[in-house]
């Protein structure tokens, strides 16, 4: 039985149709992650998932609750880290989690007993009765996690969990996010960046304008949607090179800029011609997510 | 499918954890809040009751002091709730995301507006029991029980312009629409309503448009309780009160969930 499905998701905003039939089944104890380029409608789905907004068409249940119409009582249930902190800047540490608890109906008692666990998870503890203010980037947003986790939820929202933080931060929160599913947790969340998805989630979709485009785990989609090795070739005589060898050795190229990457199964022909080449720098590497995002969502800015 | 934002407000005591949020944040800023929301009300009661007061005769029959104490109760509390919902709610609402947050957690956006309201008022209740307290020290009373009834009166004004400041809210781009309101809402309201002088003095087309203006039925309730008489009409001036307030909060949260739920 998933713990959260919708079927036929569907929200416009004027003319823009920002959610355009989103179907998604996620089960419990996965870690299920919506990648897309900005305003491929991410936040919009998560909002809809949660109940914030209401859907133009389509259905939602979440922990057996259909949503919008229990979604209240379902989020007794579920932690959401938003994509900005929104923590209280006048309260400590410990306050924001007290205040943060009684929001869930928990009573001051129960909320104390849980707060020295959840600071030790965020590692806190020492900056328990810290003002926000004088708190890291990187500990606002293990504070924001701590305070999600305040009600022991089933189902763990994160909508862009790591960005703007620093790569030890991320790789801290990693962790953690392993930790808890670890403990069964199920986590549904936003990233654009794919490293994050690959090393994270069990299963994730691909979302742009509004629709899935692709479904299923990192290793599937790799193997589905995109030759199994890169080279990305940098210099100024790269046109000349793809001119008179590209089409012989790249299965696939695509151009940006002074960069080509040319996507192969064997790179060893390409290998070996490259190495005779002066004046052009190459990288080899095993395909990853990014390219499967790339190829599918293009490589036009999204602003 | 269109969404209807404007379906009656779910009433329930979730909004009280609210509520405590803003009492603590409160507390932590006491001391610079109390000052401002008080001493300048006070400083005008005393600076035009005793210096205007010395030249005028008697004002309705009373000392110009006593006159002015009931317009300072009400447009004290008609301040504090309006700077309440109207800054300190445009804060917690766009700038810090305060709402956001609790909206997260399993709360509806009418309790998070009911928690502010209501907030509202009791900051309010505070300003207004401030002043009746110089009152008292003062002796600017008749009846001491007839002035009991102030106080349950000054936390229904905090209602009244607390639902009425957050449909400004609601609607506001950043701090400076505010501005309009207190031009074209309260001000007027300062000058029109009885606070300074008589709505007698007035002439006779402002004093009709005064009658319908929220302020004046506060006064109408608050000055005779204070000059040891019953008000007239109590009933209907409550009423106005509470519809006000009522039809004010209503509409702001069809606003507000207009706002930010679409």
């Amino acid at each position: 039985m998933p713990i959260l499905t919708a079927r036929g998701l569907r929200k416009t905003y004027g003319e823009l149709e920002v959610v355009a039939g989103i179907d998604l089944a996620i089960e419990p104890g996965e870690c299920f992650g919506l990648l897309g380029p900005n305003g491929a409608g991410k936040t919009t789905t998560l909002r809809l998932l949660l109940g914030l907004i209401a859907p133009d068409a389509g259905e939602i249940e979440m922990l057996d609750q259909p949503i919008p119409r229990q979604a209240r009582s379902a989020r007794l249930r579920v932690g959401v880290v938003p994509q900005m902190d929104n923590l209280d800047p006048d309260f400590t540490v410990r306050e924001n989690l007290m205040v943060y608890g009684r929001y869930f109906g928990l009573k001051d008692a129960e909320i104390a007993a849980r707060i020295p666990e959840l600071l030790e998870f965020s590692d806190l503890s020492h900056r328990a009765d810290s003002r926000i203010q004088a708190l890291s980037g990187g500990m606002k947003r293990r504070l924001t996690l701590a305070r999600a986790l305040i009600n022991d939820p089933e189902l763990i929202f994160l909508d862009e969990p790591t960005t703007g933080l620093d790569p030890q931060a991320r790789h801290v929160m990693w962790q953690w996010l392993r930790r808890l599913l670890a403990q069964g947790k199920t986590i549904v969340l936003t990233t654009h960046f794919m490293d994050e998805a690959e090393r994270l989630c069990d299963r994730l979709a691909i979302l742009d304008h509004g629709r899935i485009i692709a479904e299923g785990s990192p290793r599937e989609l790799i193997a589905q949607h995109i030759e199994s090795s890169v080279v990305e070739i940098f210099g100024e005589t790269v046109d000349a090179w793809a001119t008179e060898f590209g089409g012989a050795l790249c299965e696939r190229s695509e151009k940006a800029g002074e960069s080509l990457f040319c996507y192969t199964r064997d790179g060893e022909p390409l290998l070996q011609n490259l190495r005779t080449q002066t004046g052009m720098r190459y990288l080899h590497r095993p395909a990853n997510l990014e390219d499967v995002f790339l190829k599918l969502t293009g490589r036009d800015l999204r602003d | 499918m269109r969404a209807n934002f404007f379906p009656l407000p779910v009433l329930s005591l979730r909004f009280i954890p609210v509520w405590r949020r803003h009492f603590l944040v409160w507390r932590k800023l006491a001391i610079p809040s109390i000052l401002g929301n008080l001493a300048d009300p006070m400083l005008y009661m005393l600076g035009l009751g005793y210096g205007l007061g010395s030249l005028m005769p008697q004002v309705s029959g009373v000392p110009y002091i006593a006159f002015l104490a009931a317009g300072t109760v009400c447009y004290s509390t008609m301040n504090s709730a309006t700077f309440e919902v109207l800054y300190s709610g445009f804060s917690r609402m766009h700038v810090q995301k305060t709402w956001e947050a609790i909206l997260n957690a399993p709360m509806a956006l009418d309790d998070v507006l009911m928690g502010e309201w209501v907030w509202a008022a009791s900051k309010s209740l505070l300003s207004g029991m401030a002043i009746l307290l110089i009152i008292w020290l003062m002796g600017l009373y008749q009846s001491f029980w007839l002035t009991l009834w102030v106080i349950p009166l000054v936390f229904l004004m905090g209602l009244c312009f607390g639902g009425m400041g957050l449909v400004m809210t609601a609607v506001s781009p950043s701090y400076d629409f505010f501005m309009y309101y207190f031009t074209l809402v309260i001000t007027p309201m300062v000058l029109l309503c009885g606070v300074f002088f008589p709505v007698s003095q007035l002439p006779s087309l402002l004093q009709a448009i005064s009658a319908w203006l929220p302020l004046t039925h506060a006064i109408q309730l608050v000055r005779p309780l204070l000059l040891g008489q019953v008000p007239l009409d109590a009933g209907l001036h409550v009423l106005a009160l509470l519809a006000y307030g009522g039809v004010g909060f209503y509409l702001a949260l069809g606003l507000t969930r207009r706002r930010l739920l679409k």
